[in-house]
């Protein structure tokens, strides 16, 4: 498949500092957070096979969480809780949450909830996401249930946005179907690292993600991990990298002829 | 009673007025109806039936005067007499009878107990000077009494087991002044049977074989004798020694008061019986704030509410709604309640709403919120728990804590999202734990095992996975004090397969165990 570099095209200097500080500002990484604010409504695919999602979305909710700096009359430690709501299908097929696995932080936070159905979810997860009292959402749901249409995905964005708790929904063996999420993953795990004392033993997760939906970063793959309570991410593939300067190329391109 | 410290004011002596009915049974079933005072002069019984046929509980005068005895069958009864008339006895009636008199009762002191079956005990210590002293108290106490066609006996005294005693076997109105020293009690109460020393029948016959009549005996043949005899430590019933000591004040007697209680409780009677879900809406609203009203004028909040709902043609609805913390807000209760009303079927109408807070907690008095911002800043936690476990059910919100066991499963419990965590042991982090866990254990079928002991490649699901890091075993025995002897130990391995994927595996029981066949494979969590 030939691919028309449209990076490479003859530009202006200015135009190249724009170019690059366009790309920069349009990359996800961790920790983005602190500049730019929670991102409100991300989804995650995910199998049921693995717990990977619901590993790295927990993994990037606490990154945006502590990235964020505590604002002006806020409580110096936030003590709101987490609330998990999960359906009885997404709970049959991955399982619930064990306290003695999850992050420290959280451990004694945690708020499950178990829908029989998508639609009380939906529900749960709404009322959740109104509530001042929470840190943020984390959903699991099944499948592509009729009820979680683009109209009720744009509820719980809409929600989001209006008391700016964050929501992470988790799509356990589900097609990419519409939505109107700000930020759409796709998880899967990948060999960890080593560890320094047993190279037999699995190592700390890691997970390589795609982000191929967003609306303010460009898309693009990294591999996911935790070191020292903190969330990192390296690039996963080249390719990804060129298609990102394209997207951004594209951009200013397309934004040429409005100025001439 | 302690000796007081010293320093300290000598503290007034307890003064614990007894009451005795010694009738009351009968007393209030010829107030039940106005027909039944004719009956005064008419051989009349409570009867309770037994295994054995109908037993009299209670005798009126002429009854009594007939040969009937509480406890005598009644068949024994009429034989004497047998034209003796009956009605059933109720015991239930008679207690909910004594607590309300009990209430009644704190009007001689600030605190009264029930003496079941047929007795009160009010504390007037300190209380007397009000009436003008302690023989116009007693005064007052047979007046009222009276006054309510209740035949009584009472007595004032400084214990509440010596209160008793003078109450049933002395004179009524008996009143035995605060010890200087022990012996006035001691001298004043020596003349009454043993019975007073409110004992249980067989030890009181016991008793009056040895030839111990009255309570100044007891002292006469020592107490190491009576100690020997009776070492049952355990009821005070059973034992003389320990009802001699509470009656003469030398060991502490607890006495249980009775606390008057009143639910919070709303209703409207409606004018015109309502059919429709906007009218019915509007009424729950204003019970809502009624209530709130209610509540805040007590200083409580609302954990449980019951609204029963009265139909025209005699038909009564309760829904009942629990919340996960007090609230006295009138919007939640009425969101809340919006839901549970959808069912609703109010036939040819609703003529009475009722709205009860059947259990209610103190909740401080808060400022309002100024700006009005609860609409901006979202809801609090409980109003969401509230929401989410009306619309979801019981059991659907919960949250998970720590239990002290070693088997993964049960180690984690699910709570009430608000309640308290149960203080527990902190876990040792030797071990990493998956970040979920199956439902159940689900089986595992090992296609090749390594000499090792852990498998290289396993079907879960219907797909196979190539192990390649392994980290293990973690071997947890069963808990022998709480599972069968014949439970199987499982050694835990974590986990990776070829693409990455890390689960949590066991495998049940070791071979050559005595426990069972071939060791088998579950899977049991999920790391992230």
């Amino acid at each position: 498949m030939t691919q028309t570099d449209l990076s490479s095209l003859p530009t202006t200097a200015f135009e190249d500092v724009a170019t690059l500080s366009a790309r920069r500002s349009a990359r996800w990484r961790p920790g983005l957070a602190a500049l730019q604010g929670k991102a409100l409504h991300s989804e995650v695919f995910t199998s049921s096979r693995e717990a990977a999602g619901a590993g790295a979305a927990l993994a990037l909710a606490l990154d945006d969480w502590r990235s964020v700096p505590r604002g002006e009359g806020q409580e110096a430690e936030d003590r709101r809780s987490v609330l998990w709501v999960q359906t009885r299908e997404a709970a049959r097929l991955g399982g619930r949450p064990y306290r003695a696995g999850l992050p420290a932080d959280l451990q004694a936070r945690v708020i499950h909830v178990l829908a029989e159905k998508a639609e009380d979810a939906l529900f749960a997860l709404e009322e959740g996401l109104r509530c001042r009292e929470l840190a943020f959402v984390i959903g699991e749901i099944a499948g592509n249930p009729k009820t979680l249409d683009f109209t009720a995905s744009r509820r719980l964005t809409l929600t989001a946005q209006k008391h700016g708790v964050p929501l992470f929904l988790l799509r356990v063996d589900a097609a990419r179907d519409l939505s109107s999420a700000r930020m759409r993953w796709e998880v899967t795990s990948t060999p960890s690292a080593a560890p320094e004392w047993n190279a037999q033993a699995p190592g700390d997760p890691s997970w390589e993600a795609e982000l191929f939906r967003a609306r303010t970063h460009a898309p693009g793959g990294w591999v996911l991990g935790e070191k020292d309570g903190c969330l990192t991410a390296r690039k996963a593939r080249e390719e990804t990298d060129k298609a990102v300067a394209n997207w951004t190329a594209g951009l200013q391109h397309s934004r040429m002829p409005r100025r001439a | 009673m302690n000796a007081p410290a010293a320093g300290l004011p000598v503290p007034q002596a307890r003064r614990i007025l007894s009451i005795w009915l010694p009738a009351m049974a009968m007393d209030r079933w010829r107030q039940g109806a106005s027909e039944r005072r004719e009956l005064d002069d008419k051989p009349l019984v409570l009867i309770a039936d037994t295994a054995h046929g109908p037993r009299i509980e209670a005798a009126n005068r002429a009854g009594a005067a007939a040969g009937a005895r509480a406890g005598m069958m009644l068949a024994d009864a009429r034989t004497l007499c047998p034209e003796i008339m009956t009605a059933p006895s109720d015991p239930a009636g008679d207690l909910s009878f004594l607590e309300k008199l009990a209430v009644w009762a704190q009007r001689w002191g600030p605190w009264s107990a029930m003496d079941a079956p047929d007795g009160l005990l009010v504390d007037v210590t300190a209380v007397p000077h009000l009436f003008g002293g302690e023989e116009r108290l007693v005064a007052d106490v047979v007046e009222a009494f009276a006054g309510r066609e209740l035949a009584v006996r009472c007595a004032i005294a400084p214990t509440a087991g010596a209160a008793w005693a003078l109450s049933h076997y002395a004179v009524s109105g008996t009143i035995v002044d605060p010890p200087s020293e022990g012996e006035d009690l001691e001298r004043a109460l020596q003349n009454l049977p043993v019975a007073a020393l409110r004992l249980d029948q067989d030890v009181v016959t016991v008793l009056r074989r040895l030839g111990l009549k009255k309570l100044g005996e007891l002292t006469t043949i020592g107490r190491d004798a009576i100690q020997r005899r009776f070492r049952n430590r355990k009821s005070p019933a059973a034992n003389p020694l320990v009802r001699l000591d509470q009656l003469l004040g030398r060991v502490p007697e607890p006495l249980l008061p009775v606390v008057p209680q009143q639910m919070p409780l709303v209703q409207r009677r409606l004018m015109e019986p309502i059919r429709h879900r906007q009218l019915l809406d509007q009424v729950v609203e204003d019970l809502a704030e009624d209530m709130a009203r209610e509540l805040e004028g007590r200083g409580e909040g609302a954990r449980r509410l019951e609204l029963g709902l009265w139909r025209v043609d005699g038909e009564v609805t309760v829904r009942r709604l629990e919340l996960a913390a007090a609230t006295r807000e009138a919007a939640h209760i009425v969101r809340l309640f919006a839901t549970k009303l959808d069912d609703i079927d109010a036939g040819f109408g609703i003529e009475m709403l009722r709205l009860r807070a059947s259990w209610a907690e103190p909740l401080a008095l808060e400022q309002d919120d100024i700006e009005a911002a609860a609409e901006n800043h979202g809801i609090a936690l409980s109003a969401l728990v509230d929401r989410l476990t009306v619309r979801l059910g019981e059991g659907a919100v919960s949250r998970p804590v720590p239990f002290a066991s070693h088997i993964p499963e049960r180690a984690q419990r699910w709570q009430p999202p608000l309640e308290p965590e149960p203080a527990s042991q902190g876990q040792l982090a030797f071990h990493k734990r998956p970040l979920k866990l199956l439902e159940r254990s689900e089986k595992i079928a090992v296609l090749y095992a390594t000499p090792d002991g852990y498998p290289q490649r396993f079907r879960w699901r219907g797909e196979v996975h190539e192990v390649s890091r392994v980290e293990g075993p973690e071997r947890i025995a069963p808990e022998w004090w709480r599972e069968r002897g014949t439970t199987r130990l499982r050694d835990y391995y974590r986990i990776e397969d070829q693409r990455g994927r890390r689960y949590w595996i066991y495998r049940l029981g070791i071979v050559g165990d005595g426990r069972g066949g071939a060791p088998e494979w579950y899977l049991q969590g999920l790391c992230a």
